[in-house]
């Protein structure tokens, strides 16, 4: 507060800008694929018979790029930025963030290469093989390094609570990946993991689960913490609430993945430690999505005039569903119905595409034009046809799986009274294929909406006429 | 010892830790702290704009000398 204008530090903008249009670039390769898989599904014949175009090899590619191409981006565009500015100093050690940006793209590169080639270690959101995992564990001991160093060289007194979800997710998840990715390599492209059995699947869920616990759940409440109350121009809701459910939620997302393995050989007391623990994660999930969406309490008018509030609080309320509907499948009961169907794919879509990849594209529409000098984006009319776009597409994409999941879920579990199946799988797969038609055309006008924000940006980036140069003028 | 008595143990200790932290984060002596922690995303507008301003790498040619 004391310095004077001339010891202001000068935030480090060019590595949050390389991540932001990376971001864009990714969701639109991501969520292509995405859709190209799900007309394979519904439209086998669309593997071309080429080994790499099928679905086996294709979906790791498109998990892999969503989550970690453009959440990743996401994520560290806005971690690099936030932390700058609630932190009031320049990013620790430069030279290192943009090594963590072009280590990360050469990350995504090798994993486009080698997943539809077929190299892969089979684990699920840990496909790619040793030699890229060892270069991920270095990117990401960097990341730590220029975040954790920046959080070090604060100029303010309190580390904002955007900076502690950060924090969480940056230490969690490289734990999670080194743990997992232990292996012995065999060659260069293959490897096997030092965990067996029931072992080796339990590794992997504690693993796969706090993906989605620190990756895709702490991680974007860091980014909910700014962008909320930035856009809606002022504080969060409760900063004490935000503190309570800190604590709650990592403490008690590390025990819910065993639900990912009901009724497998997995020892019956871990089956029930996960369901439990997932149940109780109902209530920290909610105290970030109430304190999220009260931040708007007594504006909500804002609700209506800024479509980049909009995103913003409509990803809270897919939060909010996706947290609600994931401690309901994870009873044992229910898991019984839902596990191995549909259902679980459309409530993966509604935490994916209602909650990260809206709260993402909420931010970085907030972002985009803070970074370039701008009053708003080209074109708000656009953001605002995005905006419906990727609604339509997520309500479109959830319903028609949760039809699907439930309709499979009863079938496969139907039996005639002398005890034989009622029908044949086949039959189920008929029955879902209208569901599948309906996805893929959700998933595809999710899609169409990214290509709007592809061109949005670009103009906000090129235009040289806007705010920015009339504000630079009298200086 | 038999392990059902350290579950207990270990169940007390997790809720007297969930205690804890909502009576050092709720008490009233850390209200000006947490309203200040909660006003930082609008503290630093000075730093901002002095970066789009001044910073080479964001004009590239103008406004790095007067």
């Amino acid at each position: 507060m004391s310095n004077s204008q001339a010891a202001t530090p000068q935030y480090d903008y060019g590595v949050v800008k390389q991540f932001s249009v990376m971001t864009v670039v990714w969701g639109i390769v991501g969520m292509a694929v995405g859709v190209f898989i799900a007309a394979q599904l519904a439209f086998p014949a669309l593997n071309f018979d080429l080994p790499w175009l099928t679905y086996s090899r294709l979906r790791p590619l498109h998990t892999n790029a969503v989550i970690f191409a453009f959440g990743g981006c996401a994520l560290m565009a806005t971690s690099f930025y936030v932390v700058q500015r609630t932190c009031q100093t320049a990013l620790f050690a430069p030279a290192l963030a943009k090594f963590v940006f072009w280590g990360w793209q050469l990350v995504i590169l090798l994993a486009a290469v080698t997943l539809p080639l077929g190299i892969s270690s089979a684990k699920e959101y840990a496909e790619l093989e040793w030699p890229i995992d060892i270069l991920i564990a270095v990117v990401w001991v960097a990341y730590a390094v220029v975040f954790f160093g920046t959080v070090a060289k604060r100029t303010t007194s309190h580390i904002y609570v955007a900076n502690w979800f950060y924090g969480a997710f940056i230490i969690t998840v490289a734990l999670l990946h080194i743990v997992n990715s232990l292996a012995i390599p065999v060659t260069l492209t293959k490897s096997y993991s030092v965990y067996a059995g029931a072992m080796d699947a339990m590794v992997q869920w504690w693993y796969g689960h706090n993906a989605v616990g620190f990756f895709l759940t702490a991680g974007f409440l860091g980014m909910m913490y700014y962008f909320v109350p930035k856009q809606a121009g002022r504080p969060v809701y409760s900063y004490r609430l935000s503190i309570v459910h800190f604590w709650a939620l990592i403490s008690i997302y590390m025990w819910a993945g065993p639900h990912h393995l009901h009724y497998t050989a997995l020892p019956d007391w871990a089956q029930s430690i996960g369901m439990v623990f997932s149940l109780v994660l109902l209530a920290p999930s909610w105290g970030g999505m109430i304190n999220g969406i009260m931040t708007l309490s007594g504006a909500w008018e804002k609700l209506r005039d800024d479509p980049v509030i909009r995103f913003l609080i409509v990803a809270l309320s897919f939060y909010g569903m996706s947290t609600f509907e994931g401690p309901m499948m994870s009873i044992k009961t229910v898991n019984a119905l839902s596990h191995y169907t549909d259902w679980t794919i459309g409530h993966v879509h509604s935490g994916a595409l209602g909650w990260v990849a809206m709260i993402s594209i909420g931010s970085i529409y907030a972002l985009i034009p803070w970074l370039y000098g701008k009053k708003e984006m080209h074109s708000v009319g656009l953001v605002n046809t995005h905006f419906w776009l990727a609604t339509i597409g997520t309500v479109l994409y959830i319903a028609s799986m949760w039809v699907a999941g439930i309709s499979q879920g009863l079938m496969w579990r139907a039996v005639n009274d002398d005890g034989t199946l009622t029908y044949t799988f086949v039959e189920s797969l008929k029955a879902t294929y209208p569901y599948y038609v309906v996805r893929m055309i959700g998933g595809l006008v999710f899609l169409s909406g990214m290509f709007l924000m592809a061109y949005n940006v670009f103009k906000t980036m090129s235009s040289p006429a806007a705010s920015g140069n009339t504000a630079a003028q009298p200086a | 010892m038999d392990i059902n008595t350290w579950r207990g143990i270990a169940t007390v200790l997790a809720f007297v830790a969930f205690i804890g932290v909502c009576w050092w984060t709720f008490s009233a002596r850390r209200k000006k702290g947490f309203d200040d922690a909660a006003n930082l995303p609008f503290a630093d507008e000075a730093n901002h704009e002095n970066t789009l301003k001044y910073n080479p790498k964001h004009e590239k040619g103008h406004g790095d000398k007067e």
